[in-house]
């Protein structure tokens, strides 16, 4: 056997990097407006009052959060699995046209998927649970795609030359099971086209419409069980899958601590899961599992942090990276809004502070630091790393890179600094009462009172859109017009033009 | 024993799914039975309400309105009594909302009328002067779907045996019998009446038409819906 390294076949991985990109604008754009509608209210018939059905902020606001969870991060997820297991397998797609035609066959499904629904989201089908929003026609459609995920993962696994599984494995394995389980018990439904009449008609009415398996209490606890989940498994578990193997391929150093990255994988898998009841405190939720799901939420800390730290610890020493490379820049302050997020999360959880926080912006603003900061930086860094390699061509600009990073970076200061103080505020006036023991405000009071702030939140989240279109633009200058790159370039640091 | 794991994968995929399934055991699986019971007073939505149910959920009420009253006396002074579990018994799915961009209407039905909200679903801003709440003129004109709200009454009635056509006890010791029709005609006659009851309260006439006609705009619907909270 000639002794070259393997030559990996990045068909899949480019697929879904294109749909990373353009539902990543989409998700964002979408996100936008509906920013600009909550601070004036007239941007909701911005395509005229005819349109104002599917332009108004209610049937926006979930393909705004379903494109960014499902579109834009699924599919970064998809795509550095297609690019990272391939490597940390030591196995070639290119080696099996099984799993060559699965991955195919993944993506056009996915993207079918996706296109179903956009269409029912405008449409207004919806089962309103809050990212489980589709209805069982799209639901089973997503179980395929999730099979098909999962064939991918486990047949690589299957062939694989390299035999101890690379840290990065474990995440996408944990996110794969994860979401898979989560899914499949919130989504139990019962589609109403079974029922019959008395005199015996049936098919009645919109065959697509379902209904759900729980009622009340339990229908919110088996939704926030996932919620909360969904984010654990699509925002937090396949992220650090990405940034254990990123990060160390960028700046060249070894992960600083493999006990830490056990500790943490482990921790992470027991702990978060108990943790959803923190979105249920004060309801009709029993006590005892409001409780858990506060006392978990803080021990969730821990293993969070501990793949921070991890992280950041693999740097030590080579700290000049940090300034000297954008692409470092995103993942380090990535990480670092990792812990901050992480920090936060815990904090609302505790149950005096939940009482203010819940169901104001600031919640919104915990949401976004965390994906503005940590996931969108981490997947953008990652299609950054992956470019060169997979195009063969320099990155097209790192000073792009670097205006890009600093533009995102206020964006996202902006964006939950202004959510911070609009919660604080609204929680804060909703519970205030005069000397008389009387409500002090009108709800209406503590609407107006927020227009400031949901002003600099558009304009946060503006310049976030206006990095992403950057990112974006530099990445098809990068696959167009790059400088071509030798083999013997790829080392550790991406290769990247002025 | 982790070195291990790492190299079989299959046993390292069952290790990952046992300890993220725990929580959901201990978590989830004790409380169903009790939870769902409803409180006296709760009955199941009547056709009419149901649809407006629906009406409520397509446009995505909930992304900006809770449907949950927490224990503190800034919200039972702003809203009315704490919400109680059995409260919810007949909700599926449940519409709790995770914020509160607009006021809380777990019991909108007690403060509200049918004439403050035909006003204020055409123009908020109308009716509360700095409303950031967008209008909904499409529902004057939309029509409602009965259909699919009967198809949901006999699916909970069949699987979960909600008491469609049962007396449920009230308050007052009195019952009160929530009728559900026996064919899709009768179903949509049932709604046709209530939604004769709300169109009187209203003034547009071109829904008031319509009613006449005998077909149900989606704003009677939801407005039922909305009387219905209580």
């Amino acid at each position: 056997m000639e002794n070259r390294p393997l030559e990996y076949d990045y068909t899949v991985a480019k697929m879904f990097m294109f749909t990373t990109i353009v539902l990543g604008i989409v998700g964002m754009l979408v996100g936008v407006i509906l920013a600009f509608e909550l601070a004036f209210p007239s941007v909701n018939t911005f395509l005229g009052s005819g349109l104002a059905e599917f332009t108004n902020f209610s049937r926006l606001r979930p393909l705004h959060t379903d494109a960014v969870i499902f579109g834009f991060t699924l599919s970064g997820i998809f795509a550095t699995w297609y690019y990272v297991g391939q490597r940390v397998l030591k196995v070639s797609m290119a080696e099996s046209g099984f799993l060559m035609f699965i991955g195919k066959l993944h993506f056009v499904l996915y993207v079918i998927g996706v296109a179903a629904v956009v269409v029912s989201l405008l449409a207004g089908v919806t089962t309103s649970k809050e990212y489980a929003e589709f209805e069982w026609p799209i639901d089973i459609a997503i179980v395929i795609v999730w099979v098909l995920f999962g064939m991918s993962i486990f047949g690589l696994i299957g062939i694989r030359r390299e035999k101890a599984l690379y840290i990065s494995v474990w995440y996408y394995i944990a996110t794969f099971l994860g979401v898979a389980m989560l899914y499949l018990f919130n989504n139990m439904a019962i589609p109403t086209m079974l029922a019959a009449s008395p005199i015996g008609e049936s098919g009645i009415g919109a065959w697509y419409h379902s209904v759900s398996m729980y009622a009340g209490t339990n229908d919110a606890l088996v939704q926030w069980w996932y919620g909360h989940n969904a984010v654990a498994f699509g925002f937090t578990v396949p992220i650090v899958a990405m940034i254990y193997y990123f990060l160390p391929k960028e700046s060249g150093q070894a992960i600083y601590s493999y006990k830490l990255s056990l500790l943490s994988f482990w921790g992470l898998m027991f702990v978060y899961l108990w943790a959803g009841g923190h979105h249920l405190l004060f309801s009709t939720v029993p006590d005892w599992m409001q409780t858990m799901g506060s006392i978990f939420s803080v021990v969730l800390i821990l293993p969070s942090w501990g793949s921070a730290i991890n992280m950041l610890l693999t740097m030590k020493g080579e700290w000049q990276q940090v300034a000297a490379s954008p692409l470092i820049k995103f993942m380090i302050l990535g990480s670092t809004f990792y812990m901050f997020s992480t920090l936060e999360g815990p904090i609302q959880a505790i149950k005096s502070v939940n009482a203010i926080a819940h169901f104001t912006d600031w919640i919104v603003g915990h949401v976004h630091d965390g994906v503005l900061g940590w996931v969108g930086f981490m997947i953008m860094a990652a299609l950054y790393h992956m470019a060169p390699r997979v195009f063969k061509r320099e990155i097209y600009s790192k000073s792009l890179m670097a205006t890009q990073f600093w533009i995102q970076t206020l964006g996202v200061v902006l964006y939950f600094t202004s959510m911070w103080i609009a919660g604080i505020t609204q929680g804060m006036m909703w519970r205030a009462h005069d000397e008389f023991g009387n409500l002090a405000y009108s709800f209406i009071d503590t609407v107006t009172v927020l227009h400031p702030y949901y002003t600099i939140r558009g304009i946060g989240g503006l310049l976030y859109l206006i990095g992403f279109l950057m990112f974006a633009y530099n990445i098809y200058k990068t696959m167009t017009a790059g400088r071509k790159v030798e083999e013997s370039e790829l080392q550790n640091a991406s290769p990247m033009g002025a | 024993m982790f070195h291990w794991l790492e190299k079989h994968p299959f046993f390292f995929a069952v290790g990952v799914f046992v300890v993220i399934a725990f929580a959901g055991l201990i978590e989830i699986l004790p409380n169903f039975a009790q939870a769902s019971r409803p409180v006296i007073g709760t009955t199941p939505y009547s056709t009419l309400e149901l649809t407006g149910r629906h009406v409520y959920i397509k446009n995505s009420c909930n992304a900006c309105h809770s449907q949950l009253i927490r224990p503190f006396k800034s919200e039972t002074d702003r809203y009315g009594h704490y919400s109680l579990s059995g409260e919810y018994a007949y909700d599926r799915p449940f519409l709790w909302g995770s914020k509160r961009t607009g006021p809380d209407l777990m019991r909108v039905g007690n403060y509200r009328t049918t004439d403050w909200h035909e006003n204020h679903m055409k123009d908020p801003s109308a009716v509360v002067p700095g409303s950031i709440m967008p209008g909904y003129p499409w529902l004057f004109t939309n029509k409602a779907d009965v259909d699919t709200a009967y198809a949901e009454q006999l699916t909970v009635a069949q699987f979960f045996s909600v008491p469609y056509n049962k007396p449920v006890p009230m308050k007052d010791g009195s019952t009160k019998t929530v009728k559900m029709g026996n064919s899709v005609a009768e179903a949509n006659a049932l709604a046709l009446a209530e939604a004769k009851v709300i169109a009187a309260d209203m003034k547009d006439q071109d829904v008031k038409d319509a009613v006449a006609r005998g077909e149900i705009p989606e704003i009677v619907a939801l407005i039922a819906y909305m009387n219905s909270l209580k």
